[in-house]
């Protein structure tokens, strides 16, 4: 096929990926941005493949072989399990930049085509790519193994995690001058694996010092890299769709974890530098004084009563509620409510759940129509006309002291402010504190009323009592 | 421990101070319960019933009263109409008295209990904390108090409480005042409201605005400034010109409501005296005045204590026992907030109460203990109802606007323009055809993605994932080479490049299914 035509299918698949992110403005129209997504992907390979001269027959294996496992993983994975299905596919990315850079600097006829400073920079690209999938490939792997379960979700914080950080990163920029040198003359081979290995180490040391709750920051942090990984190896290959995809998707991601780490008014940085409330023993003395107070249990029949008399109730998930798959429960109430013509609508913070969007998706599976289920921002001006606030599973953010307390470790941080309903109802297993460590003054407040317990086991009591 | 019920004395009492409910629990608690024949026949609990729940019913009053460990009552002790015995004779040493013994009105009582070594816990001195607020009998008292007067009202008001529009003409609705919106104030409101009255309320204490009108009453207001909170959730009294006021207004108001029900009480004092009897004669015929504070000396002028009168057409209720006319109702709940006090008190469910002085609820119900007196308490250290901020709050946290400077986008942009600059000078042209690519890619991206709405970021992040799968164009342009380690390396890039592809787009797919209106 000619250069051109390629060049011409390759223009097209970029501008259906660009009409796929544009489609996801709203739900109406995401369904059609998802067909322009793999039309496009679809365009790409045909121009590709119909360029391949020999090996059909891996490649085509490798296709069906690999589209057809995509394709049972995408069918089997429960909706809670997505963050995880979603850590992992990431770091198929990663790999594949790995792989790919590789091969291409293990292709003799290299040294032949570049030259000089192309080969300087071809070279320094390489490095790149490879240093990028490495690391995004073993940082998915283990943020796949916290989202699980598999490891311990808690931030493992080494003593020196700085230090060595940016020794790792003196070193591969080390690595990267002796590998350019040495390639010139054919070599390289020792220090590109070396880099290899440090940035594997460096993927999993990040991630390792990130706990359960930064996962959204994380996985999206991810997400971006792999789009770089793939802008990376686009460079490589001069291949500008390959440029253009991984630019869009590097800065998807970016995007997110901005959006992620505004919500939880955190720096980027202090993310991924990992752990929470490294000076946050300043703030528990103060928590702990507010803490005091008493605790008022409701029983779930009570909680049924409350919320059929309400008019307007509105329910906050957090990642409890995913964890006790509690969303199909949920909806059942809300329809049952909204039969007996309450007003039921989802508040849903950014950073609820394990990943951008989480509860949105937890949601939508359980039926829940999209239009009652709204962002932070669109709703946390009704919470004094709200007759019953139900906050499933949720703590740092409905955590008043963000907003009263100038020493919480989580101050000025975004949250639900659904201590200005009438009754707030509390579902939570227990008195423990959320993810940053802080006791939560909204359990204590003369509206608030506690329903301890699995969230699932307790609304399908109140559920029956619904009737 | 035993405990033991005695049947109320008190001539009409129909109240009984456990019901089989409260038995119950109290025996899961471990303790061994007895109750006086008949003791809940008048608030309709039959012996039965008590004995089903496992209690034992004893025909003898003074068997209890001998026996018992803890005695439960709701009326303070007194002498027996017929048997001519006072109960407190009947007490022994170190038994636990628990009722409403009203320590400030019964003086003499006190010194009697103490005399006999009795620990006696009076249920109207339980501290208003909100700890004890499930303790807090003189609450559920009056609630139903609250109720029962409207129920009243209605029974002597001659017509509908709602309003209607019917065939045979237009009915309108009764206009309700109710002064003082305590707990019974705000029972009465939601009451006369849910009758389908037209409900105002006054009340001097400006913090229960909120709580009226969230039931939907109309608040009435002095157009005058006088905080009227005495701390402890109670009211205070007013200074003259307030009262004169707040008179002028309750004389516009008889009027033209059909119904006032007045609920005034101030702590330790006479009622105030709110309803003058120009006042009532200035009321429409037929209308209904239910006065709450009949015991302590009535808020209206005209009220006799436990009577109904009449006076200029209007049917004044001074009834004092509005409670045990709702027998089932009050033992019902007084019987829990026994039982919640003597759960607090029996930390251990062994059956064995502890009078525990460190414990500021059981401190300040306590009332004689060890033959001494023990009223009243220590000042309690929290007041229901928020006090006056003493200190000033501290603003809420807002955090420290910077005036953006304006050095910080200017040396990003140098350093920008210089890196740029920098790069081009040693890149080759092909590089930086693909670097302008790079860049407005990204542009396009961070204008694209701004648009995606918050609820679609995991379908956002799937398609990325199955686009970033871009990556295995470079796999297949590589799969041609002539070298096999590379034709396998790039085959298995392929491989997991196609489950990314395949299971990104159809996992958003099948997300995107799922949204519905």
């Amino acid at each position: 096929m000619s250069e051109g035509i390629v060049t011409a299918a390759y223009i097209s698949a970029t501008i259906l990926f660009i009409l796929a992110l544009g489609g996801l403005s709203s739900p109406e129209t995401a369904k059609r941005g998802n067909l322009y997504g793999i039309s496009g992907m679809a365009l790409a390979l045909l121009a590709t493949v119909a360029g391949v001269t020999a090996n059909l027959e891996i490649l085509f294996v490798g296709l069906l072989a690999g589209g057809s496992i995509g394709l049972v993983l995408a069918k089997r994975v429960q909706m809670t399990e997505m963050p995880e299905l979603v850590a992992i596919l990431h770091s198929l990315v990663g790999l594949a930049a790995v792989l790919v850079g590789f091969a291409n600097f293990m292709d003799p006829a290299r040294l032949q085509h570049y030259i000089g400073v192309e080969l300087t920079i071809h070279d320094v690209e390489t490095y790149f790519g490879i240093l990028i999938g490495a690391v995004t490939f073993s940082g998915s792997v283990i943020a796949f193994g916290k989202l699980s379960g598999k490891i311990t979700s808690k931030a493992m914080l080494l003593p020196a995690r700085h230090w060595i950080n940016l020794s790792l990163l003196i070193g591969s920029v080390w690595l990267c001058k002796s590998f350019v040198e040495q390639s010139t003359s054919g070599g390289g081979v020792i220090p590109l694996f070396i880099m290899t290995g440090i940035a594997l180490l460096f993927g999993v040391h990040m991630v390792m010092a990130i706990g359960g709750a930064d996962m959204p920051v994380v996985i999206s942090m991810l997400n971006s890299y792999s789009g770089w990984a793939a802008a990376a190896t686009g460079f490589m290959l001069s291949n500008d769709l390959l440029i253009v995809t991984g630019a869009l998707v590097g800065s998807s991601g970016a995007i997110l974890s901005y959006i992620m780490c505004r919500a939880m008014n955190r720096k980027f940085l202090s993310v991924i530098a990992g752990g929470f409330g490294t000076k946050s023993s300043g703030g528990s003395s103060s928590a702990e004084e507010s803490g005091q107070g008493e605790v008022v249990e409701v029983e779930a029949a009570e909680v049924a009563s409350l919320l059929v008399e309400a008019k307007e109730v509105m329910i906050i998930p957090g990642y409890g509620m995913a964890v006790a798959q509690a969303q199909h429960i949920v909806c059942e109430i809300t329809k049952t409510l909204r039969a007996k013509k309450v007003n039921v609508r989802f508040g849903i913070h950014p950073v609820a759940g394990r990943m951008p969007g989480h509860m949105n998706v937890l949601l939508a599976e359980a039926r829940v129509p999209y239009d009652i289920v709204y962002e932070m921002d669109e709703i946390n001006a009704d919470f004094p006309a709200v007759d019953v606030a139900v906050v499933i599973g949720a703590n740092d953010i409905v955590n008043p002291s963000a907003q009263t307390d100038p020493d919480s470790p989580i101050a000025g941080m975004p949250v639900l402010e659904c201590w200005k309903a009438t009754t707030t109802i509390v579902l939570k297993r227990s008195m423990a504190t959320g993810y940053a460590g802080v006791q939560n003054p909204l359990f204590f407040k003369e509206n608030t009323r506690m329903l301890f317990g699995d969230a699932k086991s307790s609304l399908d009591i109140v559920s029956k009592n619904l009737g | 421990m035993k405990i033991g019920v005695p049947k109320e004395i008190h001539a009409g009492e129909k109240r009984v101070a456990a019901t089989p409910d409260v038995a119950k629990q109290l025996i899961k608690l471990g303790f061994a319960v007895a109750i006086e024949t008949d003791a809940g026949a008048a608030a309709h609990y039959s012996d039965a019933a008590y004995v089903e729940a496992g209690a034992t019913v004893v025909k003898n009053a003074a068997e209890i009263w001998a026996e018992s460990d803890i005695i439960l009552k709701v009326r303070a002790p007194e002498l027996h109409p017929v048997t001519k015995k006072e109960e407190v004779d009947l007490l022994h040493e170190n038994q636990i008295l628990i009722t409403f013994l009203w320590p400030a009105q019964n003086p003499d009582l006190l010194q009697k209990l103490a005399q006999k070594k009795v620990t006696a816990l009076s249920m109207d001195s339980i501290p208003r904390i909100s700890r004890a607020q499930k303790m807090d009998a003189l609450s559920s008292m009056a609630n139903i108090a609250g109720y029962r007067a409207v129920v009243e009202a209605a029974q002597h008001f001659g017509r509908f409480f709602t309003g209607q529009i019917t065939a045979a003409g237009k009915i309108p609705p009764a206009k309700v005042m109710v002064i003082g919106a305590g707990v019974a104030g705000l029972s009465a409101i939601g009451a006369a409201k849910s009758m389908g009255a037209i409900v105002r309320a006054f009340d001097t204490r400006a913090e229960v605005k909120e709580q009226v009108e969230s039931m939907d009453a109309e608040f009435l207001e002095l157009d005058f400034a006088e905080e009227g909170s005495g701390g402890g959730g109670y009211a205070k009294t007013m200074s003259k010109e307030f009262i004169a006021a707040e008179m002028a207004l309750f004389a516009e108001q008889a009027k033209e409501v059909d119904i006032i029900i007045t609920t005034a009480l101030i702590p330790g004092k006479p009622a105030p005296e709110l309803i003058l009897e120009e006042m009532v004669a200035s009321m429409k015929d037929g209308s209904v005045i239910v006065d709450l504070a009949g015991e302590q000396g009535g808020n209206c002028k005209l009220t006799k204590a436990g009577e109904v009168t009449q006076a200029h057409g209007v049917s004044i209720i001074g009834y004092t026992d509005l409670p045990s006319r709702l027998a089932a109702q009050s033992s019902q709940l007084y019987g829990t907030n026994l039982r919640h006090l003597l759960t607090d008190m029996c930390p251990k469910k062994d059956g064995n109460v502890v009078v525990d002085f460190d414990d500021e609820v059981v401190r300040g119900a306590t009332v004689t203990k060890g033959g001494e007196i023990t009223w009243p308490p220590p000042a309690p250290k929290l007041s229901a109802a928020p006090p006056k901020p003493a200190a000033p709050e501290k603003p809420p946290a807002s955090p420290e606007k910077k005036t953006p400077s304006w050095a910080g986008p200017v040396i990003a942009f140098v350093v920008g323009a210089a890196a740029l600059l920098g790069l081009g000078a040693v890149a080759p042209a092909s590089f930086m055809a693909h670097f302008t690519v790079f860049v407005l890619a990204c542009f396009i991206g961070y204008m694209v993605i701004w648009n995606v709405t918050a609820a679609l970021h995991t379908p956002l992040m799937s398609v990325t994932n199955a686009i970033s799968s871009i990556i295995i164009l470079g796999a297949i342009l590589q799969i041609s080479s002539s070298e096999t380690v590379i034709v396998w390396v790039t085959g298995f890039a392929v491989l997991i490049t196609s489950i990314n592809i395949a299971g990104g787009f159809a996992v958003t797919r099948r997300m995107l299914e799922m949204f519905r209106k």
